[in-house]
């Protein structure tokens, strides 16, 4: 059963006293277990597009199914009951916690909101999402602000995974990583998908790094799905400008010499 | 082959650190060549670009030396330009992009206003900002992070410096803006036959267009050479993986793949 099902989505915004569409009639599902890699340049609506999925802001137009549920439709105690099967993990996740909290305690909220385990057992959960993620327990004490960039990112996802979502939207989740780090946090998320069936919406502007971990990429362009298809049949032998665009930008690494001034010594 | 800058021994530590953000640099700079500095975060590598123009905060402590060939340190702004990754925290938000682009040149050129003025639209012109005539009564908030950056490089260049410094100027740009920044400053380097050190934390990105890489890693040099060299047969465990680390659209994917 198709675990989302976007319909007609439409979002326009006032910009100089014009109307744009961020989002434009945009229309596509996502399977269980399945990663859609979505992805398009500054500006093409994917942002926007993922904020109205977790409901941060109001569609004008268009339906999702979340669930087998009109996830628009729902509000209030409903909303916040069903949000744990839909989370998120954000690419600034500094801005994302509160920077005084400690590692427990972020990884703590979800559980007590939720209320996934009862308040005796939340430390050994915490220890266990922890261990999930690759780091030792005796993390839970630290402050957000003393673990690493790349520590911090796998926080997140334990945070996302304490609720056992279905499903968890990834807005540039490893963009602001080093890249020696960035391909073991694509490591850990694949692993928990294989591991727990859970779906992932990737939004990136990076098609190497969505190329990595997606059945299927969705090319977005000023507000419009431009392209939809499995990984290789976009990547390979993309139909939209934008699908071009997107894949001629992806730096390659080159090892013949290029000319300059050093060609010659 | 001729040094523009000698650095040797040269050691940053900024105040009330112990470590150093930079650790006995030894790096020379050549003249007209295209430059990569490449490293991941605390490398040193923004300390280095720093360092080389001159615009270290005060209180650090500094030892070894920049033996410039022409005798002194290039002066910011004239000698040397400088991109930095946020064109919106480099610009200045109540002067119109004209008015940014013309002070440099007014001021270092001597040239009047009338004169700077017609200066920065020729600039305009040169980093291909669309509608270069409305461009210069527009606001940085109104264009875009691209076009942003490059009013950012318009400005930086135009006082024809020698010398241009990218610090991470495409890392907050999406891919194909990116593209277009790094074409962009190739050709304009090439044009006027400029210097450029252009920090990254991208080693692909870099391979495409730098003469020289110098590879760093927690302050310390790793490595440096020709562009291809370094590529082709890294000589450190830490390039090697740096390179190893680079995902582009023929790495293997992750996940399994149906029906293959």
């Amino acid at each position: 059963m198709t675990l989302l099902a976007i319909k007609n989505l439409s979002k326009r915004f006032s910009s100089g006293g014009r109307r744009v569409a961020a989002v434009d009639d945009v229309s596509l599902t996502l399977e269980p277990g399945e990663t859609l890699g979505l992805v398009g340049a500054s500006g093409s609506g994917k942002s926007t597009l993922a904020r109205i999925l977790m409901r941060l802001l109001p569609a004008d137009a268009g339906s999702i199914r979340f669930e087998d549920e009109d996830w628009l439709a729902l509000s209030g105690a409903d909303l916040r009951r069903r949000r744990a099967r839909m989370q998120m993990v954000f690419q600034d996740v500094l801005g994302a916690f509160n920077p005084r909290a400690t590692v427990a305690s972020v990884l703590d909220d979800p559980l007590r909101i939720h209320a996934i385990v009862p308040k005796a057992e939340r430390p050994k959960e915490i220890a266990a999402l922890l261990d999930r993620v690759g780091l030792p327990a005796s993390y839970a004490d630290r402050s957000i602000r003393e673990v690493s960039g790349g520590q911090r990112q796998r926080i997140a996802i334990a945070r996302a995974i304490a609720t056992k979502p279905s499903l968890i939207v990834l807005d540039e989740a490893v963009s602001a990583l080093d890249v020696s780090i960035r391909g073991k946090i694509l490591e850990l998320l694949v692993e928990l998908q294989e591991e727990r069936g859970i779906s992932y919406l990737f939004v990136s502007h990076d098609l190497a790094v969505l190329r990595a971990v997606s059945h299927r990429i969705a090319v977005m362009d000023a507000g419009r799905l431009t392209e939809t298809g499995p990984m290789r049949q976009v990547i390979e032998n993309p139909q939209s400008h934008a699908a071009m665009a997107l894949i001629h930008a992806v730096p390659r690494l080159v090892t013949e010499p290029t000319e300059g001034p050093y060609r010659d010594v | 082959m001729n040094r523009l800058c000698e650095i040797r021994d040269l050691s940053v530590t900024y105040r009330g650190q112990t470590a150093p953000a930079l650790d006995r640099i030894e790096l020379d700079i050549v003249t007209g060549e295209r430059l990569a500095i490449i490293g991941e975060s605390g490398s040193g590598k923004s300390t280095l670009a720093r360092g080389i123009a001159g615009l270290l905060p005060p209180g650090i402590r500094l030892s070894g030396e920049m033996r410039w060939s022409s005798g002194q340190a290039p002066a910011p702004g004239r000698d040397l330009g400088f991109v930095f990754q946020d064109p919106s925290a480099s610009l200045n938000p109540v002067l119109t992009v004209g008015e940014q682009v013309a002070e440099g040149a007014r001021r270092h050129l001597g040239l009047s206003w009338k004169e700077a003025h017609a200066h920065a639209l020729r600039m305009l012109e040169r980093v291909h900002i669309p509608q270069p005539d409305k461009a210069m009564n527009a606001f940085p908030h109104q264009l875009s992070g691209g076009q942003r950056q490059r009013v950012a490089i318009a400005a930086a260049l135009a006082a024809k410096p020698g010398i241009l410094i990218a610090d991470e100027a495409t890392s907050a740009l999406d891919m194909v803006v990116q593209a277009q920044i790094v074409s962009l400053l190739d050709e304009l380097v090439r044009e006027a036959g400029m210097t450029l050190i252009f920090i990254t934390h991208d080693i692909a990105l870099a391979s495409g267009f730098a003469d020289r890489v110098a590879i760093f890693k927690d302050g310390r040099l790793v490595e440096t050479g020709p562009t291809s060299a370094v590529l082709a047969s890294p000589r450190e465990a830490y390039t090697k993986t740096l390179i190893a680390s680079h995902r582009d659209l023929t790495t293997p994917p992750l996940i399994r793949e149906a029906g293959l």
